[in-house]
């Protein structure tokens, strides 16, 4: 286990930010820290990363507690801040060499910048200086200076804000193959992403824990219905619709297209073609509408 | 440690503060010295620095606090204090390093005024008619004037993220410990404390100093003044983890 939080709860004045949340973190697996905004996930994270103190409860990382060993702590961290701050008159080598100089990294330091830079696909901007960055690039600088040390945990606090879709891309795998042998721990609100990179998702709402589980379990637990998107040429009456066979509610999207639910196991495509046949109606469109862990975290979160 | 402070001299060389500040304060101190009719050297007559450094505290009161004012209120506004305090290093180190930084830079803003003693030591109507022990009593009474208004700027620039304000408490607490603890005690309000306020500031040692006399007491005043700030400054950084 190398990030293990016990109990921890977090007092802000009279707000409750963090309320004794407990969860783990493996190497090898990558965690999805979920939550809606101001549910707690970057206090959490601060704390992890030693940078405030928690009000009670416990936290270590690596085995190191994250009050009596702080020091230890942060030198097994790489942290990547959730406005992702940095010395933006400073050139990007010259950056990344300072954050090497604070973990004194010594000899290695030009091969692990090259390395990094390599990695988190600066090489055209190496030579700038951060102000001059747009605002992807930045947060790929931030996402070096995380990983420059080679750290055991990674804390990455909405990581991919600001990328464009290709970057998107490229940092998920990165990310997926740092998960490999580090321990990762990362919030974000996009689902698709936490679908495809997360092992596991931890969702917390208003500083509570609601969901703590591998992200296959959690995606199977949904119950309840399936949605199809269909389009017709003509339009069609609502109540027709619920007579096919299997269709549980039928609601008008827009124009001529309807989103018609089943229960989770009948597939109704066929049902809904054949009534098509039969009333005379082109079916233009028809696709599954994938109820994702978007509903799930909706339905965790919202009350 | 020495990291911070290498990022700090670093900051000050590639941006225009180390130049502009340093340039001002030759500039200021050249007029005061040599052009100025009330303060000028040559009108005066006499082989003696004492103009320089009479005029050295007033200005460093205001320059200092300009080249502190963004050591910690710039990291505080940008969040890049959360990068710092999140490393391998502790919030002393950090501290340490700004300081070290501001104290070079009031030591490289003093080394070209020696240019002004080799003036004086020249012209003087036998060369070398000068007090040369009250001028190195002086230099390092000026240099510990300066660290400790560096220490002032350091723990100003942490009460505030915002530069401006960060600078004007700076240049109030210079100016209060430096002149306002003898102007209070001048009013003679409190009977015999009286003395022991004249011996809170800073310009009670820093006269001594400049006598040519280092007297332990002096150097411990201004070493215990250091820390205190140095100390004040931990504090406040570390009132985020209240």
């Amino acid at each position: 286990m190398s990030v293990i939080v016990n109990h921890l709860s977090k007092i802000y004045g009279t707000q409750k930010a963090v309320d004794s949340i407990s969860f783990e973190a493996v190497p090898g697996k990558i965690l999805g820290f979920l939550g809606p905004n101001g549910a707690g996930k970057s206090t959490t994270m601060k704390i992890l990363t030693c940078f405030i103190p928690q009000s009670s409860g416990d936290a270590s990382v690596c085995g190191f507690d994250v009050i009596k060993d702080s020091l230890s702590v942060r030198k097994n961290i790489g942290y990547l801040p959730e406005s992702n701050p940095l010395y933006t008159d400073m050139y990007v080598k010259e950056y990344l060499n300072f954050i090497a100089g604070m973990h004194k990294m010594g000899k290695e330091t030009k091969l692990r910048i090259e390395e990094m830079i390599d990695k988190t696909g600066l090489v055209r901007e190496q030579h700038k200086k951060i102000s001059q960055l747009s605002k992807g690039y930045r947060q790929r600088v931030g996402l070096a200076q995380a990983m420059l040390h080679n750290p055991k945990v990674l804390i990455l606090d909405e990581p991919t804000t600001g990328l464009d879709p290709n970057q998107l891309v490229e940092i998920r795998a990165l990310i997926k193959q740092l998960g490999k042998e580090k321990t990762v721990i990362l919030s974000t609100h996009i689902m698709q992403e936490v679908e495809a990179v997360c092992d596991r998702i931890v969702i917390i709402n208003k500083g509570i824990l609601v969901a703590n589980e591998d992200t296959k379990v959690l995606q199977s637990k949904k119950e309840g219905t399936l949605g199809f998107k269909v389009e017709f040429d003509k339009a069609v009456n609502q109540n027709q619709l619920k007579g096919i066979r299997g269709i549980l509610q039928a609601s008008n999207l827009q124009g001529n297209t309807w989103l018609l639910s089943t229960d989770s196991k009948s597939d109704a495509r066929t049902e809904i073609f054949q009534f098509a046949v039969q009333n005379q109606l082109v079916l233009l469109s028809i696709s599954k509408e994938e109820q994702s862990l978007e509903t799930i975290f909706r339905q965790l979160t919202s009350n | 440690m020495y990291i911070i402070l290498k990022k700090e001299i670093a900051v000050f060389l590639n941006s225009l503060i180390a130049y502009i500040t340093i340039g001002v304060f030759l500039i200021v101190m050249g007029l005061f010295l040599w052009i100025f009719p009330d303060t000028n050297l040559l009108d005066y007559g006499y082989a003696s620095l004492d103009s320089l450094f009479n005029i050295a505290p007033w200005v460093f009161m205001l320059l200092i606090p300009a080249i502190t004012m963004r050591f910690f209120s710039e990291e505080k506004k940008a969040g890049t204090i959360e990068l710092l305090a999140t490393r391998p290093i502790t919030d002393l180190q950090i501290i340490m390093g700004k300081y070290f930084a501001g104290v070079l830079l009031v030591l490289f803003a003093l080394i070209p005024t020696i240019i002004y003693y080799i003036t004086i030591y020249q012209l003087g109507s036998t060369v070398g008619n000068i007090d040369t022990g009250s001028v190195i009593g002086s230099y390092i009474g000026l240099l510990l004037l300066g660290s400790a208004f560096v220490a002032v700027g350091v723990f100003a620039s942490s009460l505030s993220d915002n530069q401006i304000v960060s600078f004007v408490i700076a240049i109030f607490l210079c100016f209060f410990c430096y002149a306002g603890f003898e102007s209070i005690s001048s009013l003679q309000l409190f009977g015999k404390i009286d003395n022991f306020l004249v011996q809170l500031g800073i310009n009670a040692h820093y006269l001594s100093i400049s006598r040519g006399v280092l007297d332990t007491r002096d150097v411990v005043y201004f070493l215990s003044f250091i820390s205190l700030f140095i100390v004040l400054t931990k504090t406040v950084l570390e009132s985020r983890k209240w």
